[in-house]
C-alpha cells in the first residue's frame, strides 16, 4: 500500500521535534542545521508568518531514480524513495536533476555518500509511522495511506473556508508526490516551485532514450548503405578505367 | 637529437612541457587533498552547485571537441573521401586523448571513482548517464582499436593490423553510432531540468543541438590542431584539406545557429537578450563568438583559403563551443540554484594540468609514431 505524509503548515508551531526525531532515528551526526544537508534530512523554518518543512517529497515517478546510472535510488512499493549506498559512485546527477533539490552530498568526506530523507523505510516496513510524524505533538505532520491523506487534506480545506489555499502541494507536482502539503500561505511565497509540470520530468528523457534501439538500427543501416554505395562507385570506376586489362 | 635542439625547433611542446612541469607539484598536492579530505576541500562545489567545471569543461568539452575523430573517420571510410586520409591519424589520436582526458577528469569528479565500474553491473536503462557511461566506455575502445595500427606498425606486429583493417568498416560504423548516441546524450542529460536550466539554453532539442555543435566544433578542432602541429613540428598547413573541412564546419554551425535562434524566438526568451540580463549577455558572447563570427567569416571563400582567417574562424568556433557548454553547465543553472559558482583555483589547476598532459602525450606520440605522413619518426630529419 502506498503510504505518505501530510504536512499541514497551519498546525505547525516550528518546534523542530521532527528534525531532531529524524536525526535520532537515522543516526545523523551533529546538530540540526539551518538548511537541509547530507546530515540534516529535514528542517522547519518560519516563513511568511507560518512554518514550512523541507524534506524529500518522495515522488510517484522519482526523477532521481530515473537519472541514477547505477540504480542506487529506487521507489519502493510502500512509497519511500530509498538509497542503496553500496551502489552509488557519486556522480551527483540526482542532485542536479531533482526538481525539489533534495539530495545532498557529503562534501567533507573522502568516501562520500548522498544524504536524503528515506521516509524511515525501516520503520514503515515494520508497520510503524515515520520518526518525524511520531515526534510531532501537534499533528502537523501525519503519516498514513496516501489516498486517505489526500481525502483528509481535501476535507480540511473544505471544512475551513478561507483558511487554506485551495491547493494540495504534491498532488500533481512533478507527477505527484507521496508527501503532501497544505498551507494558509501560497506555496510559491514559501520558496516552493509552483511551475512544476504534472508530467514527471523522467518522461522527457524516456521519450529520447526509448528511441535508441530503433535509431541505432536505422542509422547503422544508413551508414553501411553509404559505405556500400561509395565503395561500389569506386569499384565500378576502377573496373571501367581498367576494363581492357581486368577480367574479373 | 638533444633536448635543447628539440625545444628550439618545437616551441609548442616546450610551452606545454613547461606548463605541465610547473603545475605538476600543485597538481599532485591537490590530488592528495581531493582523495584524503573529499571534494569540498578542493572545489567550490556544494549542495546548491553539485556540478562545476570538471563536468562543464572536462566532460562536456572533452567529449565534444573529440568529435572530429568520428566525423573524419566517417568521411574517409564511409563516404570514401580518401583525400582526407592524411589527417585521420592525428584526429583519431586527439579523439582518443580527449576521451582519456574525460575519464581521468571523472576520477576527480566522481565522489567514489573506484566504483566507476558499477555502471557495468548495475543497470538503469532509464538513465541518460548510464547510456553516456556505456557509450564512452565502448567508444574509447573503438578509438583505441582505430589508433592501434599506428602503435603496432612501429613494433612490427602486422598480423593484428591486418585483423583491424579487415574490420575497419564495422569498427568505423560502430564509432559513428556510439558517438552520435553519446554526443547527443550529453545534451539529453539536461532534458531532465526544464525548471532549472534557463530557457536561452533549455530545449527539447538539446540532444540534436549538442550533436550538431559537436560536429562543428570537432571540425574546428581538427583545423586548429593542424595549425598547432604545423607550428610545433614545422609542417605545412594542408589548406587543400582544411578548406573543404571549414566549409563543413560553416554548414554545421549555420544549421545549429538557425536552430538556436528559432528555439529562442519560439520559447519567448528573446527578451532576456534584448534586456541584457546576465544570461542574455553570456548568450550573446557565446553566440557571436562561436556562431556568427566563424560562420560570417568562413562563409567567404577568400577568407577560408587564407590560413590566418581559417585558423581564426576555427579558434572562435572552438571557443564559442566551450562557452556554450559552460553556459549550460553553469550560467544557465545559477538562477535556479540561487547561487553563483566560480571554480576554485584548485579545480582549474586540475583541468589545466590534465589538458597539458594531453598535449604533452600528443607531442610524444608524434615524436615516436608515424602520426603525420610526411614526418616519419624513423628517419628523424629530412
Amino acid at each position: 500500500m502506498a503510504m505518505g505524509l501530510l504536512f499541514d503548515a497551519t498546525r505547525c508551531v516550528g518546534c523542530g521535534a521532527c528534525s531532531s526525531g529524524c536525526k535520532k532515528q537515522n543516526n545523523l551526526p551533529g546538530e540540526v542545521e539551518e538548511l537541509t544537508t547530507a546530515y540534516t534530512w529535514t528542517t522547519v523554518k518560519p516563513l511568511e508568518g507560518t512554518f514550512m518543512r523541507k524534506l524529500c517529497m518522495h515522488c510517484e515517478v522519482p526523477t532521481c531514480a530515473s537519472v541514477c546510472p547505477v540504480g542506487a535510488l529506487t521507489k519502493s512499493p510502500q512509497g519511500p524513495v530509498v538509497y542503496d549506498s553500496a551502489k552509488c559512485m557519486g556522480c551527483r546527477y540526482c542532485m542536479m536533476a531533482c526538481p525539489f533539490d533534495v539530495p545532498k552530498y557529503q562534501w567533507d568526506r573522502a568516501v562520500p555518500l548522498i544524504g536524503k530523507c528515506i521516509m524511515c523505510e525501516g520503520l514503515i516496513a515494520k508497520g510503524e509511522s515515520t520518526a518525524c510524524a511520531t515526534a510531532c505533538e501537534y499533528g502537523a505532520t501525519i503519516f498514513g495511506k496516501r489516498d486517505d491523506l489526500i481525502r483528509d487534506a481535501q476535507e480540511r480545506i473544505k471544512q475551513n473556508p478561507g483558511v487554506y489555499v485551495d491547493h494540495i502541494y504534491g498532488l500533481t507536482e512533478a507527477g505527484g508526490t507521496s508527501v503532501l502539503m497544505i498551507s494558509s500561505v501560497p506555496f510559491v511565497k514559501m520558496g516552493l516551485k509552483n511551475d512544476l509540470p504534472s508530467e514527471p520530468p523522467a518522461l522527457r528523457t524516456w521519450q529520447v532514450l526509448s528511441n535508441i534501439p530503433s535509431f541505432v538500427a536505422v542509422w547503422g543501416v544508413f551508414l553501411w548503405g553509404i559505405h556500400w554505395i561509395t565503395a561500389r562507385r569506386d569499384d565500378v570506376a576502377t573496373v571501367e578505367s581498367h576494363s581492357k586489362s581486368e577480367d574479373r | 637529437m638533444n633536448t635543447t635542439n628539440l625545444m628550439a625547433r618545437r616551441p609548442r611542446i616546450g610551452f606545454w612541457t613547461t606548463v605541465v612541469g610547473l603545475l605538476l607539484i600543485p597538481f599532485l598536492v591537490i590530488t592528495f587533498l581531493r582523495f584524503s579530505k573529499g571534494l569540498g576541500a578542493v572545489s567550490n562545489l556544494n549542495d546548491s552547485f553539485p556540478w562545476g567545471i570538471w563536468i562543464g569543461f572536462d566532460l562536456l568539452c572533452g567529449v565534444g571537441l573529440a568529435a572530429g575523430a568520428f566525423t573524419l573517420t566517417a568521411v574517409v571510410h564511409l563516404f570514401n573521401l580518401k583525400k582526407f586520409e592524411p589527417i585521420v591519424r592525428p584526429t583519431v589520436l586527439t579523439g582518443f586523448l580527449g576521451y582519456a582526458f574525460v575519464i581521468v577528469a571523472l576520477m576527480f569528479d566522481l565522489g567514489q571513482p573506484w566504483r566507476i565500474w558499477h555502471t557495468i553491473i548495475y543497470w538503469n536503462t532509464h538513465s541518460v548517464m548510464f547510456e553516456v557511461g556505456w557509450c564512452v566506455m565502448l567508444y574509447t575502445t573503438v578509438l583505441a582499436l582505430e589508433f592501434a595500427p599506428v602503435v603496432l606498425e612501429r613494433f612490427g606486429y602486422h598480423a593484428p593490423i591486418r585483423m583491424i583493417h579487415k574490420f575497419i568498416t564495422p569498427l568505423v560504423i560502430a564509432g559513428v553510432l556510439l558517438s552520435t548516441l553519446h554526443q547527443s546524450s550529453l545534451g539529453s542529460l539536461y532534458l531532465i531540468v526544464p525548471s532549472k536550466l534557463h530557457p536561452l539554453w533549455y530545449s527539447q532539442l538539446l540532444p540534436l543541438l549538442f550533436y550538431i555543435s559537436a560536429i562543428g566544433a570537432g571540425i574546428g578542432m581538427v583545423i586548429l590542431e593542424s595549425y598547432l602541429s604545423q607550428r610545433a613540428f614545422g609542417r605545412h598547413l594542408e589548406m587543400d584539406l582544411l578548406e573543404p573541412l571549414a566549409r563543413g564546419m560553416v554548414v554545421a554551425l549555420g544549421i545549429y545557429g538557425l536552430m538556436r535562434l528559432q528555439i529562442i524566438a519560439r520559447n519567448g526568451s528573446f527578451s532576456a537578450i534584448t534586456n541584457f540580463t546576465y544570461e542574455g549577455k553570456m548568450f550573446l558572447v557565446e553566440f557571436v563568438l562561436g556562431v556568427l563570427l566563424p560562420v560570417g567569416l568562413l562563409a567567404f571563400r577568400k577568407l577560408r583559403t587564407n590560413p590566418t582567417w581559417l585558423v581564426t574562424g576555427a579558434f572562435l568556433a572552438v571557443l564559442g563551443f566551450v562557452m556554450n557548454r559552460l553556459n549550460i553547465a553553469i550560467t544557465g543553472m545559477e538562477r535556479a540554484a540561487g547561487a553563483r559558482y566560480f571554480p576554485s583555483v584548485m579545480e582549474m589547476i586540475v583541468s589545466v594540468t590534465l589538458v597539458g598532459i594531453g598535449m604533452a602525450v600528443f607531442a610524444l606520440a608524434v615524436k615516436y609514431f608515424a602520426i603525420f605522413p610526411e614526418a616519419k619518426p624513423t628517419e628523424a630529419e629530412h
